[in-house]
């Protein structure tokens, strides 16, 4: 981003597309109220069930994950903190040394670790402490019983849900190779819940597609192949290097809406369907039940959101999405789509539907940001917990944002849900007395 | 480098955040990446604060690195002055620019700003949050007091104290701080100022009008009033008022500085805790033996209660910061036990596990560990949860803290009748192992499956693993097997007492024989061992 991107919230109305097609961004530098990437670790590592993550950082690092996680941390979670301390700051072959040492201890006590992620944080970026060397000196130690590999999730490379992709993107080159002359396969990509997963395996089994792999696997030592022949579905919006990574090895992205709601779920299943070659005909008739159910299920929840003013804070990047199935399939109106980051090509379509009154804005100064909600005064606000109750304490309705990534929203039969997120803080407001 | 899942205290901008947001009129600049923001959660989530913390983040990023971070310190500083008009700021860096080396203090300096600039050195990778919060309050009181203040004569005015220490975050803070102006005000004491919980900036400047100052939590006063010691010659009190004894010790503390009466305050009979204490119906708590851990001012205060108002036992006493660890080893030293001085929350587990306690007094940390090995628990000091924040008032401070104090330690125990009926009618289903202890603290997790294997060492590990049947005998064993020494009939023998006790009922006979030079425990050396320890 160049210096002339950055924009007053005031020069907004100013901005003018920079190609035909293109709506203008609001963009904005300033104090971002954000998670960093380490917090992707907390539904990472419930997904990847034989993985470990050890973050290499500081001990904000380390309260950073135990005030996310909640009362997770002592379920005994597969991650950990290596927090550096004076003496590792001293000399780097120093600190390369502790961390074989951490490492090599880890390991021991537990036997049940079969991948290691080695997670960068700002602490360790700064001081270029080299992980990917240290993945793979210790790889070549523990292999073939633990794979080690990292990543990046510290707050001045990542955005919460980037931490996410930059995992993905670190399993990428350990995929195994697709045989050139393999049968097309698909593969989905993104974590998801386990139901939404199996419901989506089935919904594809229906339809007849049957080699289909999912990334991340719930076991990170039985990746699916990759190659030419690998088609990939993005189920998240907040996947870029993955992608680019995918691409990089041949893959192609099966281009679609997200899977929220009913059109995004029908969208997002029929353009695997054509890719595969599924009858149109099947498409439509494996497709009806699922979408009978959600239609019916959210034509209770529609009186509650239609007409309702909504502002999305930027969090985890699925907030242009969500945006596009409330104001298409709940008649909600957008006041503010405010997003970390926006992946044009991605989001491409998801854009299509916003109407021209709909501000766009990526990046954040918070406090601009927060004048525009005062200012604007929408009946719900997608916001982080940090402004969640101060808005409240303002009179301003919220839905904390962080359980949009916790939940199972994703599909035909979670496109209530989904809506109930958003329409309980509303009935909520209404129901009390005091 | 330090593995760690839990850490009792987060890094010292925590603390100096805490600082900050107890105040008003103050601002905290923090240079810190993007991400840092997540410690405004724990204020509007955990204390349920209805306002953001005073904070402003600068929020840099990876490509912001080099000299640019300085400038976007400075646009920050600038912008919070403008924005929020406190009356003075504070800054510092996060741990992460702190290795960048932007120099926030110089950089605030270079700005002119009409306010002070208050600087904080908070060193990330040696010290941590109760020490960064100390270290701001002394910092903002040394930069902001007005040292030309000359006290009246005492003659024909009330005594003025100070009290020093309450913060945003702190366990109680809030109530503990009603129930000392209660006191205060029965011994007619004026409260010159309170800091830094609701205290201006402009408020500290007048820190050195009181006579003396009241330091309620060491952990974050302690540093200030040694300098307002020097400075304007106030003598502080440092009793810390947590049970009745402690709170009768603070009364005449106080009254002796203010040149006041005690007996109004002494003669508060709003404390029920001697009498429920001495009342039959906790003849039963004598001489339970009780684990207590926490930071250092909360575990001394909790020892003394336990020791000489409940008649407890103490069998096992720490804390996990380590610059108040000599008040440990003194109280440890009185109550005959090793201290425990750790901020790894594995040793603490260790700990717990071997001295085999019937009550932990402790952390959120401990609730957890307690909870895992099925031993009741009560919360006595910070890091806690949002339960520990209750609307209802509820200090650990003065006659109504310990009314508290008594109600919530007490609570999680199994009652004396219960205990006794369990004891009398053990084989009866609705008593058995399974059925555990009615009380909620107590219910330790009954898992049908094996967990996953937990990232704790090989000792503890098998509690998650075994069933919970067999609890005491992995509470015991340590992993080895010494349970071949048992006859079946003494195994059955021992499964016959209540579960809550079994693992100190095994202990004993296993050290019992051990010191015999007995090779077999049968129901002859069972009932030796019980004899040898009877009470």
């Amino acid at each position: 981003m160049s210096a002339l991107d950055i924009l007053d919230g005031c020069a907004a109305e100013l901005a003018r597309p920079a190609a035909g097609t293109q709506r203008p961004v609001l963009r904005e530098r300033g104090q971002r109220e954000v998670f960093c990437g380490l917090t992707g670790i907390i539904w990472l590592h419930r997904k990847m069930q034989d993985a470990f993550f050890l973050v290499v950082g500081s001990r904000t690092c380390a309260h950073l994950l135990q005030s996310a996680a909640g009362v997770m941390i002592f379920a005994e979670p597969r991650f950990a903190t290596a927090i550096m301390e004076e003496r590792d700051l001293a000399g780097m072959v120093d600190a390369q040394d502790e961390l074989d040492r951490v490492v090599n201890r880890l390991l021991e006590r537990r036997p049940d670790i079969r991948t290691l992620f080695l997670v960068g944080s700002c602490p360790s970026e700064v001081i270029k402490l080299d992980l990917a060397k240290a993945a793979q000196r210790l790889g070549a130690v523990h292999m073939p019983r633990v794979r080690i590999l990292n990543y990046s999730g510290s707050g001045i490379e990542t955005t919460f849900t980037q931490g996410e992709d930059a995992c993905l993107a670190a399993l990428v080159p350990v995929m195994p190779a697709l045989p050139a002359d393999s049968a097309p396969e698909l593969l989905i990509v993104g974590s998801l819940p386990d139901i939404v997963e199996d419901q989506f395996l089935r919904l594809f089994a229906d339809l007849g597609i049957t080699r289909v792999g999912c990334l991340p696997a719930r076991n990170a030592r039985e990746l699916p192949a990759v190659g030419p022949n690998t088609r990939y579905l993005l189920a998240q919006p907040f996947l870029g290097e993955t992608a680019m990574a995918l691409e990089g090895r041949g893959a192609k992205r099966i281009e679609a809406l997200f899977p929220f709601g009913v059109e995004g779920t029908s969208d997002w299943l029929r353009a695997a369907a054509r890719e595969f070659g599924v009858d149109p005909a099947l498409t439509e008739q494996v497709l009806a039940p699922g979408r009978e159910r959600a239609r019916i299920a959210l034509s209770k929840l529609r009186p509650q959101l239609e007409g309702k003013r909504i502002s999305f804070l930027p969090d985890s990047q699925l907030e242009v999405p969500l945006a596009r199935y409330l104001q298409d399939e709940l008649g909600m109106e957008l006041v503010e789509v405010g997003t970390p980051y926006l992946h044009r090509a991605h989001l491409a379509r998801e854009l299509e539907s916003f109407g021209p009154n709909v501000r766009l804005s990526e990046g954040q100064h918070v406090e601009r940001q927060l004048d525009r909600v005062r200012a604007d005064r929408p009946d719900i606000t997608v916001c982080g917990l940090g402004l969640a109750n101060p808005l409240e304490g303002e009179g301003l309705t919220t839905k904390w944002a962080i359980e949009l990534v916790f939940s199972p929203i994703h599909g035909f039969d979670q496109a209530a849900d989904l809506a109930e997120l958003f329409a309980r803080p509303l009935r909520r407001r209404d129901l009390l007395e005091v | 480098m330090q593995l760690a899942v839990w850490t009792y205290e987060g890094p010292p901008h925590v603390g100096a955040m805490r600082v900050a947001t107890a105040m008003e009129k103050l601002h905290y600049v923090l240079h810190a990446p993007q991400g840092d923001t997540y410690a405004d959660l724990l204020f509007t989530m955990i204390e349920r604060r209805g306002k953001r913390p005073p904070v402003t983040y600068t929020t840099f990023e990876a490509r912001d690195l080099g000299k640019d971070t300085a400038q976007i310190f400075q646009d920050a500083a600038r912008e919070a002055v403008a924005r929020f008009n406190p009356q003075a700021i504070i800054v510092g860096a996060s741990c992460t620019a702190e290795l960048i080396q932007d120099d926030p203090a110089g950089l605030a300096e270079a700005m002119g700003l009409p306010i002070p600039a208050i600087p904080l050195e908070l060193p990330s990778y040696q010290r941590k949050e109760n020490w960064g919060a100390a270290e701001t309050f002394y910092q903002i009181v040394r930069h902001l007091a007005d040292t030309t203040v000359n006290r009246e004569p005492r003659e024909g005015r009330r005594p003025s104290a100070n009290i020093l220490g309450p913060t945003a975050l702190g366990f109680r803070h809030r109530d503990d701080l009603v129930e000392i102006k209660k006191i205060l005000a029965l011994l007619d004491v004026e409260v010159n100022l309170v800091a830094p919980l609701g205290a201006t900036p402009e408020d500290i400047a007048r820190i050195g009008a009181a006579d003396f100052n009241i330091v309620l939590y060491p952990e974050i006063a302690d540093e200030a009033a040694r300098w307002l010691e020097r400075t304007f010659a106030q003598p502080a009190v440092r009793t810390i008022p947590i049970g009745v004894g402690a709170t009768r010790s603070f009364i005449a503390d106080v009254a002796e500085l203010a040149g006041a009466d005690p007996t109004p305050a002494l003669g508060d009979t709003s404390s029920r805790l001697p009498w429920w204490s001495r009342s039959v119906d906790s003849t039963y708590l004598t001489s339970k033996r009780v684990f207590i851990f926490g930071d250092a001012t909360h575990a001394v205060a909790a020892a003394r209660i336990a020791r000489e108002e409940l008649g407890f036992e103490v069998c096992g006493l720490g804390c996990y910061n380590r610059e108040f660890a000599r008040e440990i080893r003194a109280e440890a030293a009185r109550c005959g036990v090793e201290p425990l001085i750790t901020d790894d929350h594995l040793a603490v587990e260790d700990a717990i596990a071997a001295a085999c306690p019937e009550l932990v007094l402790g952390t959120q940390m401990e609730r957890h560990i307690a909870k895992r090995l099925g031993l009741p628990c009560a919360v006595i000091s910070a890091p806690v949860h949002v339960q520990d924040f209750p609307a209802r008032h509820s200090p650990q401070m003065g006659f109504e803290g310990a009314n508290v104090i008594f109600d919530t330690w007490v609570h999680p125990l199994v009652m004396g009748l219960e205990e006794h009926l369990l004891t009398m009618f053990r084989e009866d289903f609705e008593f058995s192992d399974e059925a555990g202890a009615s009380h909620h603290a107590a219910h330790s997790p009954r898992k049908a499956a094996p967990e996953p294997v937990p990232f704790v060492s090989s000792e503890v590990e098998t509690h998650n693993v075994a069933p919970p049947s067999s609890l005491s005998t992995s509470l015991e064993t340590n992993g080895e097997l010494v349970s071949s020494l048992w006859t079946a009939e003494a195994e059955r023998e021992l499964k016959k007492i209540p579960f809550f006790v079994r693992g100190k009922a095994r202990r004993n006979t296993e050290n019992f024989a051990a010191a015999e030079g007995r090779r077999q425990i049968d129901l002859e050396t069972l009932y030796d061992a019980k004899a040898h320890y009877a009470r």
